[in-house]
């Protein structure tokens, strides 16, 4: 499944400082029966990135981030994070690695409590054996207790600590997505993946979002890879673009040069699009 | 240890209350054996039915299959105890001992060697497991044919009615095990069903079970089941004493396990499966954990039934009961261990016990008319069960003594521009209420 491969064309807009990229995907391949999803999908983030993925619907975004998390396996290709190949590692492993990732349409544990979310993050380090919790041992008690005091903590640094004995389902939206980065955060990854974090959120509420993740970025010193359909979003807050239509990329680049490539336009507008948008800039100006 | 806490002590108070009194008015006969045995048959069914809730209520995964677990553990056990009983011979003991134990370790040994192997499909790893199981049972047949003459001696030399306690006290604990490693080899290809795909293939395994059952005395020359003519002789040792400890037991372990780190992890699997794969939680070990700690209560729980009455049928084990402990739980609250309990002794008392004193006599079959409609008009005007999700405070989520966070320990927390649009959003749902919405806007 993973042969040799020469080397990407998106490692040559990687930063030279940075002498391995954090993430690394080669030629990944995704078909479901006959239809191929992602073709030959080619990416490189560097340490501390914040790169868009955008494409009209269907494009294969998605279906992208679900392997990178191991929720599919891919047909062919590598990923790499951080030098390590985990294309075939399963999704929990894959989060104890350091991945982890927010979910289109919220998907929080909707009857449990906001502490018990974050709580619920924290498992894969909660340093005490299933015995200890059987026989309620002293281990026991002074783990759980370091580790809820820990969540407690970190509610606050997102300013949940309000709402600690809410049941998630009952929060407002814009705390659920909140809530979902928080939880993602908890087990302190180094790669961030936000599949469409705005998706549904009023204008006001686009605006914290976009300052919550530069804060998170700043605050975890972490590596983000966002989808997204509102440009506003996209084209105010990542540092380099890359476009897929049916299952290919068709562009990378900076916002500025994304929003004058013609094949973007047409991707999202339709063939014809490009031409005519040129016309209309020219009657503007 | 740590100090003891008020719920803990009340908790403890009352258990003691419960089975004092009880074992009270057993003693004095003011309750006749009649009620006796439907106490005692409901707290078995409460030991399996807190088993099931684990499975479908905290886990969410819907099993039908924990009644063939119930039927193994009721036979495994009632097979040790009627062969000391009547033949005074220990080798049903001493065999299953060296089943269950080699069984055991042989699984704990392949799962630490099998889970380096990666992409091992589910099907693979069951054969591996119960080829080595079917192996290790011919071994110990062998084998216990050695040492049976030496442990038969020493119980011998005990005191009749201790050394019957010993061997009905292992009895129990085998059958659980045995439930527990059959559940553990079965549930690796099955778990990997969805849910409603997961119950019709347990619904198969409770089939199964009892098609066997029928069958046991031609099949496999367990001459003394007697097959579907029906098990008898075997010692009525389920005492109410040994049925209480059992189910406290069940109760704290039950508990200790859900309100850990452990049990939130098997919670969230029931919540939302893709979001706890997404957050670092091994679904499927989870998964199969929960099942082996159900299917070890109901393999408990067969075996203290089994020694009630002294009488096994393998209709008893109908496929068709084995929506009883689902009834039960469903009745009581999903994902509620108080409601469970009341939920298992109403069930035993009222179907088992006033229907039939009230309704006159030669009525008595239709209390399978009355209950139905009990449980249709408690579905529609409680359709959470009778106690939703309440606990009572001892086997509630407890959060540890907390220290408030120290002032310089507080970081630096979002800026205040990232929470101002959220205040404005408000009620519960957006989409209940557009119009704050629009305002907002």
């Amino acid at each position: 499944m993973s042969e040799i491969i020469s080397p990407t064309p998106g490692a040559e807009s990687t930063p030279q400082d940075m002498a391995r990229p954090m993430l690394e995907i080669n030629r990944l391949t995704k078909e479901f029966g006959g239809l191929r999803a992602v073709n030959n999908f080619d990416l490189a983030l560097p340490r501390y990135a914040l790169h868009g993925l955008i494409g009209p619907n269907g494009a294969g975004k998605t279906t992208v981030f679900n392997m990178i998390t191991g929720i599919y396996t891919p047909t062919s290709g590598q990923i790499c994070f951080k030098s390590q190949d985990i294309s075939n590692m399963e999704p929990h492993e894959i989060n104890q690695m350091g991945i982890a990732r927010t979910f289109q349409n919220i998907r929080l544990f909707p009857n449990l409590t906001v502490l018990d979310n974050v709580r619920i993050a924290y498992h894969p380090h909660a340093g005490y054996t299933m015995n200890d919790s059987i026989f309620r041992n002293q281990r026991y008690s002074n783990k759980e207790k370091e580790l809820t005091q820990k969540a407690l903590e970190f509610l606050g640094v997102f300013n949940l600590q309000g709402r600690r004995d809410w049941i998630a389902m009952n929060l407002p939206y814009g705390e659920q997505r909140r809530l979902e980065i928080a939880r993602a955060l908890a087990a302190e990854p180094q790669l961030l993946l936000l599949d469409e974090p705005a998706a549904g959120m009023n204008p006001a509420e686009v605006v914290s979002l976009m300052d919550l993740i530069h804060f998170v970025r700043e605050r975890f010193n972490l590596t983000i890879l966002l989808i997204e359909h509102q440009m506003r979003v996209v084209m105010g807050i990542c540092e380099h673009i890359t476009v897929m239509d049916f299952g290919e990329v068709i562009a990378r680049g900076n916002p500025e040069e994304i929003q004058a490539n013609p094949r973007v336009i047409e991707a999202y507008l339709g063939p014809g699009a490009a031409a005519l948008s040129e016309k209309y800039k020219r009657g503007k100006a | 240890m740590n100090r003891m806490s008020r719920s803990t002590l009340v908790f403890l108070i009352g258990a003691v209350l419960v089975f004092g009194v009880t074992q009270a008015l057993f003693s004095l006969e003011i309750l006749t054996s009649f009620w006796s045995t439907i106490i005692r048959t409901g707290a078995v069914m409460a030991i399996v039915s807190i088993g099931l809730n684990l499975i479908y209520g905290f886990n969410g995964q819907f099993s039908l299959g924990q009644w063939g677990f119930y039927a193994i553990g009721a036979y495994t056990a009632a097979d040790i105890t009627w062969r000391w009983a009547n033949n005074k011979s220990a080798d049903g003991l001493v065999v299953m001992l060296l089943v269950t134990g080699l069984s055991g370790t042989a699984i704990m040994f392949l799962r630490a060697k099998l889970a380096r192997i990666r992409g091992l499909d589910a099907l693979s790893a069951f054969t591996l497991y119960l080829t080595a199981m079917i192996l290790l049972a011919v071994l110990s047949v062998f084998l216990g044919g050695f040492i049976t003459p030496a442990v038969s001696g020493l119980l011998q030399a005990l005191p009749t009615a201790l050394s019957m306690q010993i061997v009905f006290f292992l009895a129990v604990l085998i059958a659980g095990l045995i439930a527990a490693e059959i559940s553990f080899i079965f549930g690796l290809p099955v778990l990997t069903l969805g849910s409603d795909y997961f119950g019709i293939a347990t619904l198969g395994f409770s089939i199964i079970v009892k098609v066997l059952l029928d069958n046991s005395d031609t099949m496999f020359g367990f001459v003394e089941m007697k097959g579907a003519r029906g098990m008898v002789g075997i010692p009525r040792l389920t005492s109410w004493f040994w049925v209480f400890l059992f189910l406290f037991v069940v109760v704290v372990v039950t508990r200790n396990l859900l309100r850990s780190s452990y049990g939130r992890a098997i919670i969230s699997i029931r919540e939302d499966e893709i979001a706890a794969k997404a957050m670092g939680i091994d679904v499927a070990h989870y998964k199969n954990l929960t099942f082996v700690i159900g299917s070890l209560f109901a393999g408990l729980a067969g075996a203290l039934y089994a020694h009630i009455n002294g009488f096994l049928s393998p209709n008893t084990f109908n496929f068709i009961r084995s929506f009883d402990p689902m009834i039960i739980i469903v009745f009581g609250g999903l994902g509620s261990i108080t409601g469970t309990l009341a939920a298992s002794f109403t069930w035993a008392l009222v179907l088992e016990g006033f229907l039939r004193l009230w309704l006159p006599e030669g009525f008595e079959t239709w209390r399978y008319v009355v209950y139905p409609i009990l449980l249709l008009l408690l579905m529609l005007l409680k359709p959470k069960g009778l106690f939703g999700d309440y606990e009572i405070p001892f086997l509630r989520d407890q959060l540890p003594p907390l220290e408030p966070i120290a002032p310089e320990r507080i970081e630096e927390g979002i800026p205040p521009a990232a929470i101002q649009a959220s205040a404005t959003t408000m009620p519960v749902k957006p989409s209940d209420n557009p119009t704050s919405q629009e305002a907002s806007e």
